[in-house]
């Protein structure tokens, strides 16, 4: 069976600076593989580029066996159809509903009438919990809710890979925990491929089937396995991210 | 409604009508179901079967398909594992909630509504002067409330950054103004008089007005644009909590800008003007010489003063509309476009009616 991600020889940058070197990686069909790392290792510039947004300096991205970077616009068109992009902000237009969110590129890029689509909106909206808030606008929403809003509006079209950046950003724990199950819930009811790039924790290890850990000192990959591993690992600085010591004031560490 | 019968039909590509009941065969995807859907809501499904045992693939729009069929009473039949996960998945025992749509509320409350809104509008208008007024009077006071630097950055943005702009409108206007009073004058031998027309009705009327309407589009969309965004991105909040005043950091400013430039882009634009009026007319078999004389013969210092007291207030209706807009503004990037649409439309109509005013009180005082 094909990777649904596969990646050769990627480097990535913005003009004359490199900021990943030729990275490889496979992510296979039905996985939720998080890219993780501290801030500044690259880690959404390596999503900006697996979507498509940035061309990258050097090698190859195939998404379900299409090469993305050489691609001619028909054929771009054709591979971002098979993804769906939910963004940090979850980038909604304000000035539509969310029904009315996800009902665009549905009455855009599919053949169903409106009716059906009407209908398939609102499905999207209860697989994420919000089809009683169909018709509130991105503002009226809290900040959890537009994120899930976002998700689905990214599943609007069936995607075959999804890709979140940072979904838990901003949120609290429990609303960060409720988004976690829902993404899990996702890649297993829908048998989508998920990408999220985040550097919590608590969310790697609870929606990861595996995690790629960018560093930014090699500028590229340090480690590729299951969270578990990666929390276990003798590598100083995998280690040093996994269990990194925040020094507890005096008579907190015994409360939290 | 279709019934089943002993022999099988097909009534859409991929759906069979079958003895005891129907069948779909192939994908049921996002693509695929585009033609079923219609097919299948023409059917009355309660109590009937369908058989799902050749359907190859489902995906998110498949199983919507599916659970509208459920819904309608369809007996799903051999649906694969997945699919069955999909369709799972979207609770297919809990209808759709679809909320009935709002009515058309009745014209006496849509009546009410409107004029709470504009009375509501009109009080932050009020209270807009108001809080601009005193913010005015306490920088009066403690002249170091004002930030210097960005009065001049902004007398720059308003003023000399819209000089190209306000030249070229200007120039046009004076040879269309020109041209268009010669030619009926010149019926009655009387071109000269144009030099007339035009001193005044571009240094008391239409300099002034022209210019402000220029500056409607050019600075108070840009203000209310600006002011907006940073209420959008909550940079107003953050300025509230570290003490500085909204009034005086973003507002006071853009208003003696506006209040300050606008008079100085007039007198420009008046001049320029009558350079384009004067250029025109020479092709009228009138010198330089000649306009300039009947010019300065009919033209006196209180046209000129007129022509900038309504400048200045132009001045301030352009500025403090736009602030005012920006610091309205909603939510969301449409708040932001709404918000500069309004204040555009505002100041074009404030202007207008302030135009109008200034006519009636010269006129009484005999200016």
């Amino acid at each position: 069976m094909q990777p649904a991600i596969q990646v050769r020889g990627l480097s990535c940058g913005w003009g004359e600076r490199l900021i990943l070197r030729e990275l490889d990686f496979d992510i296979h069909t039905g996985e939720v593989v998080t890219i993780l790392g501290g801030s500044g290792c690259g880690k959404s510039t390596l999503l900006k580029h697996l979507i498509g947004l940035y061309p990258p300096l050097a090698g190859s991205i195939l998404i379900q066996g299409n090469e993305l970077v050489s691609a001619d616009n028909q054929a771009r068109e054709q591979i971002l159809r098979m993804i769906g992009v939910m963004y940090q902000s979850g980038a909604l237009f304000g000035s539509l509903s969310i029904l009315d969110n996800i009902k665009l590129p549905l009455g855009s890029f599919s053949p169903l009438d409106t009716a059906a689509i009407d209908t398939l909106a609102r499905l999207k909206l209860r697989l994420v919990g919000l089809e009683e808030f169909a018709d509130f606008y991105p503002a009226e929403l809290s900040g959890g809710m537009q994120k899930r809003a976002a998700i689905a509006r990214a599943m609007a079209l069936d995607p075959q890979i999804l890709f979140l950046d940072e979904p838990s950003a901003g949120l609290d724990p429990v609303t960060s925990a409720e988004l976690d199950q829902l993404i899990r819930r996702l890649a297993e009811t829908q048998g989508v491929t998920i990408v999220v790039v985040t550097h919590e924790l608590a969310s790697i290890a609870a929606i990861a089937d595996r995690a790629i850990m960018l560093d930014k000192s090699i500028q590229g990959i340090l480690a590729i396995d299951t969270p578990a591993a990666l929390a276990a690992a003798s590598d100083p600085r995998v280690a040093h991210f996994f269990h990194a010591a925040r020094p507890a004031r005096a008579g907190t560490a015994s409360v939290l | 409604m279709a019934k089943p019968s002993a022999a099988a039909t097909t009534i859409a590509e991929s759906l069979q009508l079958r003895a005891g009941g129907y069948a779909i065969s192939g994908e049921l995807t996002l693509h695929s179901t585009s033609r079923l859907w219609p097919a299948c809501r023409a059917i009355d499904w309660q109590g009937q079967t369908l058989d799902l045992a050749a359907v190859t693939r489902v995906d998110g729009a498949g199983a919507a398909l599916l659970f509208e069929l459920s819904q309608a009473g369809a007996q799903l039949q051999h649906l694969s594992a997945d699919g069955q996960r999909l369709l799972q998945a979207l609770n297919p025992s809990q209808p759709l909630h679809i909320p009935a749509p709002a009515g058309e509320l009745p014209l006496i409350s849509r009546l009410g509504r409107a004029s709470s809104l504009w009375l509501n509008d009109l009080a932050e208008q009020i209270s807009f002067i108001g809080e601009a007024a005193a913010a005015f009077a306490l920088t009066l006071r403690r002249p170091q409330l004002l930030r210097r630097a960005e009065l001049w950055r902004q007398c720059e943005q308003v003023g000399a950054n819209a000089l190209p702009i306000i030249s070229l409108i200007a120039f046009l206007l004076g040879i269309i103004l020109a041209f268009q009073s010669a030619i009926p004058m010149r019926q009655f031998g009387a071109e000269v008089f144009v030099a007339n027309l035009l001193g005044l009705s571009v240094l008391r009327e239409l300099g002034p007005l022209m210019t402000a309407i220029v500056l409607a589009g050019r600075t108070g969309a840009a203000f209310a644009a600006e002011i907006g965004t940073m209420k959008v991105n909550e940079e107003i909040n953050a300025l509230v909590t570290f003490g500085y005043r909204p009034m005086n950091f973003l507002v006071l400013p853009r208003l003696l800008a506006g209040a300050l430039m606008l008079p100085l882009l007039a007198i420009w634009a008046s001049v320029i003007a009558l350079l384009g009026g004067a250029i025109v007319l020479q092709g009228f078999g009138i010198p330089l010489a000649t306009f300039w004389t009947q010019l300065s013969g009919q033209v006196t210092p209180l046209d000129i003063l007129t022509g900038l007291i309504k400048a200045v207030a132009f001045g301030l209706v352009v500025a403090s509309v736009g602030c005012l807009r920006g610091l309205s503004t909603g939510n969301g990037a449409s708040a932001v476009g709404a918000s500069t649409t309004r204040a555009v439309v505002q100041i074009l109509v404030l202007l207008v009616v302030t135009d109008g005013l200034f006519a009636v009180v010269f006129y009484h005082l005999g200016w």
